[in-house]
């Protein structure tokens, strides 16, 4: 079992890289969900103005 | 479940290589890292020309994603192979033929994502990001024959000077076999999970710019 040390970094590392950037993946995909809330919100609020706006 | 496969294989199914020991067993995962990387870096190119041919915007999406995918392997191929030449070379680092190159493919990459990343929507940055993309591809293969054409110390696992390869095992053969293939499929995995993000961003920015006119455009009715 010489040099296991090595053999563990090395897969320990590439799992812990692999994970970090599907980590990163996620966090962008959660940033758009918000993104794509506030753009909804943004609609409602256009269309209840120009509704406003037609009933006067 | 390939993964899975792939680590049972690794640690318990494959013989020890006589020569090196247990720490060879870094080479079933090492190898399917650089082979994703080319793959990524291929696309790259690929999506490259086909943007600059067409100029669509998924062309350059795809490009950017197969990039930045493609940079994670490299990176995982460089810090793997400084980990395996510490114990059998006795250095983390060497200026060999073939480290070299991969690490210039490396640098290569990182100078397209800096790139890609600073034209944002700029369709010439975009462009220019494609041309480099391209170029830096022409590294993939001098990567690959570097143990052929220079004087290295770097194994030729895959493809010795004397033709054939160096796995003396079936059975290793048959676990990089399986390792290659659950690589292949994790990177596809993850380049469509990025692709999305790209794409889905594209249509938020039209859509926010679509929005922002309507909202003007009602306030002047």
């Amino acid at each position: 079992m010489e040099n296991f040390g090595y053999l563990f970094a090395a897969y320990t590392i590439i799992f812990a890289v692999i994970f970090i950037y599907v980590m990163f993946i996620w966090r962008r995909q959660q940033r758009l969900e918000e993104d794509l809330r506030g753009l909804s919100r943004r609609v409602d609020e256009v269309d209840r103005k120009a509704a406003i706006k037609s009933a006067s | 479940m390939l993964m899975v496969a792939a680590l049972y294989m690794v640690f318990l199914y494959v013989p020890t290589e006589a020569a090196q020991g247990i720490v060879q067993r870094i080479f079933y995962f090492h190898v399917p890292c650089a082979w994703v990387a080319f793959a990524g870096f291929g696309l790259v190119a690929i999506s490259g020309v086909l943007y600059l041919w067409l100029g669509q915007d998924v062309w350059d999406d795809l490009g950017y994603a197969a990039a930045e995918v493609g940079m994670v392997f490299c990176t995982l191929v460089l810090i793997t192979g400084s980990i395996w030449a510490k114990p059998i070379w006795g250095v983390w680092w060497t200026w060999d033929s073939r480290l070299t190159t991969t690490l210039l493919l490396w640098l290569l990459y990182g100078g397209y994502l800096m790139l890609r990343a600073a034209a944002n929507e700029s369709p010439n940055g975009a462009r220019l990001a494609a041309v480099v993309g391209i170029v830096a591809a022409l590294d993939v293969p001098v990567v690959i024959v570097s143990v052929r054409l220079w004087r290295t110390i770097h194994p030729a696992v895959l493809v010795t000077k004397q033709g054939g390869h160096g796995l003396q095992d079936p059975r290793m053969v048959t676990t990089l076999l399986v390792a290659m293939a659950a690589f292949t499929v994790l990177f596809a995995w993850l380049l469509m999970l990025r692709f999305a993000t790209l794409r889905m961003r594209a249509r938020i920015d039209r859509l926010t710019l679509r929005l922002a006119l309507a909202e003007a455009a009602a306030q002047d009715i």
